[in-house]
């Protein structure tokens, strides 16, 4: 490209595009500079003052790098490049000057605070700091707040770098936090002490550098260098977000983000980043059986007698649930069709069409959300059903896109053009005219709401005719982590739910906790948690959690994601593949694999796409035929943010959200 | 200092339907997206208005400006001039205590105010009256110390005189601002030592006389007050009219400046203290002056007796009086003056209306003592400066 202008960081010469930064540019150079308020997603403060450069030629002062870009530099002498030193006496002179600063108020915490061992100041103290005070006065000090039951606070460590104000105002898109007052007496505080009600607020625990805010479910449990990392998948929406669990001998301590430019960038929800406690409450550790219709702790074969007594000579049909990895449930179609039974993973009687991936997935990649121009949004409240997507959209409205909303007028942190509630407003939209939209990248997206009702595959079509109308990419907002790859794998009925276990005699219930099964069925509940599912259970298989086994998740993009085994089941609990396998041999209809690759290759034979990682196939659009819509307005798919599977519902931390939630949005009732 | 919001707030905050009034015209100032621009001068109208800025204020406001109530509140805390706290409800005094002012005895001020009103800044006096604080540089040091009370300067204080003003502002009276020492600005104490030609017309300074125009010293501003002229809005109805003012100025206990003793002349009166708004608000120093001499600001005088035409179809050359030139010539004999007898028979009374009525330069007639120059030229004498009139030196 000709509009590349070339620096001289360090000596060496580089060519950068011109708006960069000087911090990006040394960063391309591979030069590290250390920094504080800087963050690449968020905008730039340039307050910490610790990314200070030389610029040869410039003023006879050090520079911000964050704040100070390529093109604003003077050009040497002669037409040489500009030049920047991040190595010379006066930028090591300048950088230890703020550290001194920066530490005169920092209570030497370390041996006691969480951030100890991850933590910014303490490693650039390292390059930076000075091994003495020279400071006598009376150190700062500072009250902390209640920001919730999620984030911690210990103000008097805090460096005023604003990432968390910034993060909370410019992503979550809830201005709820600020900084008052100025100078020594500058702080960070939410407004008069509220806590904040922002879903994504888990991550100012992160962007912290200090361990000003820290996290309150982890305090005091783990150091970083003692936990056992695994780089993973998150599914408690249908994001996939990319998450690292921090395990401590075989107990999850914490889940962080990982960075996926591609899907939650480096964000992560709250609800999948505080749902840790709850892989330890209410686990199935042993299987059950029912005697005299009450659960009894049973053994394997006890549980796998029943079942084979059980399933002999009657019609069997398998319902797929909403964590289950693709792996499971390919075995447990293997299974069920080896006994010439049904399968469905629609659960909720969402109208998905079978086989059509660019309409039960779409042909838009949430990537494309950045750059569109304009969104529309059918049947969904985003922020309920994916929070850190919603933070991607409120990004491109920030960007300029224009976003429309078919559906219930909530609060989604960002202005839109609310076309309407109901079907009525979706009909109308398709006699409009689209001049303005064509030629332009545009987003439809739908959700799970939209396609429940009777009329699902009517407003699909309608959807869809919009996109296609509109020549808009098309999403398919999914809540369930295992609904596309389930749907990949054809784990599906004509005539959905009601027809796969309508005249079932035994129903294989492979962890579904949000529908009822129908009464007088024998149902063999497996999954990882106590809960709607297996109070109906007549046999109870216990099985891992998400962070329990490796398994691929396909996201609502259609992207197969590999969540890794960070730990083991409790108990007895097993791999959920494992015991479909394990039971296969006892009924006698062996699957045909003994290891999870022979699995896996299997799946891949079946379903190509899935075997490869991480990369999202281009999908077909075919329009689909639907009838004729209802006038019922739409909602959302998911009731209760906070409450939304089995593993929220076992999570403490989720159930005080939820009740802070809930006084929120009806002070009257928490009375 | 920690700034925080007072723990005892009031139920509500509403901008008076005048300050509301002032507040849109505001906003129209920016584009409607960047409305946020104007949180501080509207901070700064609800501080005028309730003396504080409060809670409920700061979130009006933010409902207003489409901000987040902690944007405001950021900005609120960030700038020491927003009270935080209640002040007293006659005034709030600001000590300047920076460097001039302290080496010049700001402390013994200081010291005042811990004994008449508080022990502490920013504590109400026991009778509920005043508040004070200390604050930094307000940039009058030629005139240290000094304080502010309310919108006006005290310069040149002495520990008693400035106890003199809290008395008296205590007994609802408003002492003149400015130099309290007989100063008339920042000249030295001793009088002018350059530029001496040249004699002073008026006992006040600029800022004194906008003070006393406005009569707004220590007043809760409520948005009836006489605008400033704001030049961007000039499309806009007129602010203030003679009424609401007249108003303004009883809310001070003040003495009228307008007297309605019935006489037509009322009316071009009050327009011609527009006029002295506008006038104000283009700082033209002279003009405005000439127009905030006290003694005709509470009087308007009587109407001399006036000629329909000169005598014998031959007026007098009223140039000849020193002051005079054409333009007030032709006003003059407008207004009917045509002879030097007509001026040299002016009472004290009929002086000032003359004085209050020449629209372009009121208080010229007696500054330059027209009616002693009329006398003399009506006899047939002459003075220095109609002989150089004759000699055709100063008109061509």
């Amino acid at each position: 490209m000709s509009d590349l202008r070339k620096i001289i960081i360090d000596g060496d010469e580089i060519e950068v595009d011109p708006r960069m930064t000087l911090l990006q540019a040394c960063e391309v150079a591979g030069v590290e500079v250390p920094r504080f308020c800087y963050h690449e997603r968020l905008s730039i403060a340039g307050n910490c003052r610790m990314c200070l450069v030389e610029v040869v030629g410039g003023p006879p002062k050090p520079a911000a790098s964050c704040a100070m870009q390529v093109k604003d530099l003077r050009p040497g002498p002669e037409g040489a490049p500009p030049e920047v030193k991040t190595k010379s006496p006066m930028v090591k002179k300048a950088r230890e000057g703020v550290m001194e600063f920066l530490l005169i108020n920092h209570p030497l915490d370390c041996p006691i605070c969480d951030q100890g061992g991850e933590c910014d100041l303490q490693d650039q103290a390292m390059a930076y700091g000075v091994d003495f005070s020279r400071y006598r006065e009376p150190k700062r000090a500072a009250i902390d707040m209640d920001l919730g039951p999620l984030v911690g606070t210990c103000m008097t460590r805090c460096i005023s770098c604003t990432r968390c104000v910034r993060f909370i105002t410019e992503v979550a898109g809830v201005p709820e936090m600020g900084q008052t007052g100025r100078g020594e007496d500058s702080e960070i505080t939410s407004y008069l002490g509220a806590m904040l009600t922002s879903e994504m607020q888990g991550n100012v625990i992160d962007l912290c550098p200090v361990g000003a805010l820290t996290s309150k479910p982890y305090a005091f449990t783990a150091r970083p260098w003692e936990l056992t990392k695994t780089e993973s998948i998150d599914v408690m929406d249908a994001l996939g977000s990319n998450i690292r669990v921090d395990t401590k001998g075989r107990e999850v301590m914490r889940i962080l983000p990982r960075n996926n430019d591609g899907v939650n960038e480096e964000w992560l929800a709250d609800r999948s980043r505080f749902i840790w406690d709850g892989l330890r409450r209410q686990r199935l550790d042993r299987p059950y059986v029912r005697r005299d219709g009450k659960l009894q702790a049973a053994t394997w074969n006890e549980a796998f007698d029943a079942i084979a007594e059980a399933v002999k000579d009657k019609t069997v049909a398998g319902v797929v649930g909403d964590l289950v990895s693709t792996e499971s449930a390919f075995a447990l179609k293997q299974l069920i069709e080896r006994l010439d039974g049904r399968i469905e993973c629609r659960t909720d009687g969402a109208k998905l069409p079978a086989g059509n991936r660019g309409a039960y997935v779409g042909t838009a990649r949430i990537e494309d959300i950045d750059s569109a121009q304009a969104i529309m949004l059918i049947g969904t409240n985003p922020r309920k059903e994916a929070p850190v997507l919603n933070s991607r959209i409120r990004k491109a409205w920030l960007n300029g896109a224009k976003v429309g909303l078919v559906g219930e007028n909530v609060d989604l942190t960002y202005p839109y053009f609310h076309a309407g509630t109901g079907r009525e407003a979706l009909a109308g939209l398709l006699d409009g005219d689209h001049k303005d939209a064509l030629g332009k990248e545009t987003v439809v997206i739908i959700g799970q709401d939209a396609l429940r009702g009777d009329d699902g595959e009517a407003v699909l079509a309608a959807a869809m005719k919009f996109a296609n109308n509109t020549e808009s990419r098309f999403l398919v907002l999914h809540t369930a982590a295992g609904r596309v790859g389930a749907m990949d794998l054809g784990c599906v009925t004509d005539g959905g739910m009601d027809a796969a276990v309508d005249g079932a005699d035994v129903i294989y219930n492979l962890g579904c906790d949000e529908v009822d099964m129908p009464d007088g069925a024998f149902v063999i509940y497996q999954g990882s948690h106590g809960d709607r599912g297996a109070h109906r259970a007549d046999v109870i298989l216990p099985g891992a959690a998400y962070t329990e086994e490796t398994g691929i998740f396909v996201n609502t993009e259609g992207r197969p994601q590999m969540a890794m085994r960070a730990g083991f089941p409790p108990g007895d609990a097993r791999e959920n593949w494992t015991i479909l396998r394990a039971l296969s041999g006892r009924l006698g209809v062996t699957l045909p694999f003994d290891a999870i690759g022979m699995l896996r290759s299997a799946m891949f034979a079946a379903a190509p796409h899935l075997a490869r990682i991480d990369d999202v196939p281009e999908n077909a659009w075919t329009l689909v035929e639907g009838g004729d819509m209802t006038q019922a307005d739409f909602g959302s798919a998911v009731g209760e943010h906070y409450l939304a599977n089995p593993v929220m519902r076992a999570s403490t931390v989720m159930a005080e959200l939820a009740k802070l939630a809930e006084q929120r949005d009806h002070p009257m009732a928490a009375e | 200092m920690l700034r925080r919001l007072h723990p005892e707030q009031p139920e509500s905050f509403a901008f008076t339907p005048g300050n509301q009034e002032w507040a849109e015209k505001q906003l129209s100032k920016y584009p409607p997206e960047r409305k946020a621009s104007a949180v501080i001068p509207l901070l700064w109208r609800a501080q005028e208005q309730e003396g504080w800025v409060t809670k409920p204020a700061i979130e009006s406001i933010a409902d207003m400006l489409d901000m987040a109530s902690i944007r405001v509140l950021e900005v609120a805390s960030f700038y020491f001039m927003f009270q935080l706290q209640p002040v007293g409800s006659v005034a709030h005094i600001q000590i300047c205590g920076t460097t001039s002012c302290m080496i010049c005895g700001s402390e013994n001020l200081i010291e005042v105010c811990q004994a008449k009103i508080a022990a502490n800044p920013h504590e109400i006096s026991a009778d509920g009256k005043f508040s004070w604080e200390e604050v930094e540089c307000l940039g009058a040091c030629s005139n240290a110390p000094m304080a502010q009370i309310g919108k006006d300067y005290y310069e040149n204080l002495t520990a008693e005189r400035l106890g003199e003003i809290i008395d008296a502002l205590g007994r609802g009276e408003v002492p003149r601002p400015g130099p309290q020492n007989g100063r008339f600005g920042a000249e030295p104490f001793g009088g002018l030592t350059s530029l001496t030609e040249g004699e002073r017309r008026y006992s006040g300074n600029a800022s004194v006389g906008l003070a006393e125009y406005g009569q707004d010293t220590i007043k809760r501003i409520d948005g009836t007050e006489p605008a400033l002229k704001m030049p961007m809005l000039d499309s806009a109805a007129p602010v203030a009219t003679a009424g609401t003012e007249t108003d303004s100025v009883q809310l001070m206990d003040q003495p009228e400046p307008v007297e309605d003793d019935g006489l037509d002349a009322e009316k071009p009166e009050t327009n011609s203290e527009h006029k002295a708004m506008e006038e104000a608000a283009e700082a033209d120093e002279e003009k405005v002056i000439g127009k905030f001499d006290e003694e005709e600001a509470e009087e308007v005088g009587t109407r001399p007796e006036t000629l329909t035409g000169p005598r014998d179809g031959q007026a007098d050359d009223l140039k000849k009086i020193k002051g005079v030139g054409p333009k007030l010539e032709e006003s003059l004999n407008k207004l009917g003056f045509y002879h030097f007898d007509q001026i040299a028979s002016w009472t004290e009374e009929e002086l000032l209306w003359v004085d209050s009525n020449m629209d372009d330069f009121k208080g010229r007639a007696s500054r330059d003592d027209w009616v002693g120059q009329s006398k003399l030229l009506a006899a047939g004498e002459e003075t220095e400066f109609s002989k150089r009139v004759d000699d055709g030196d100063v008109y061509d």
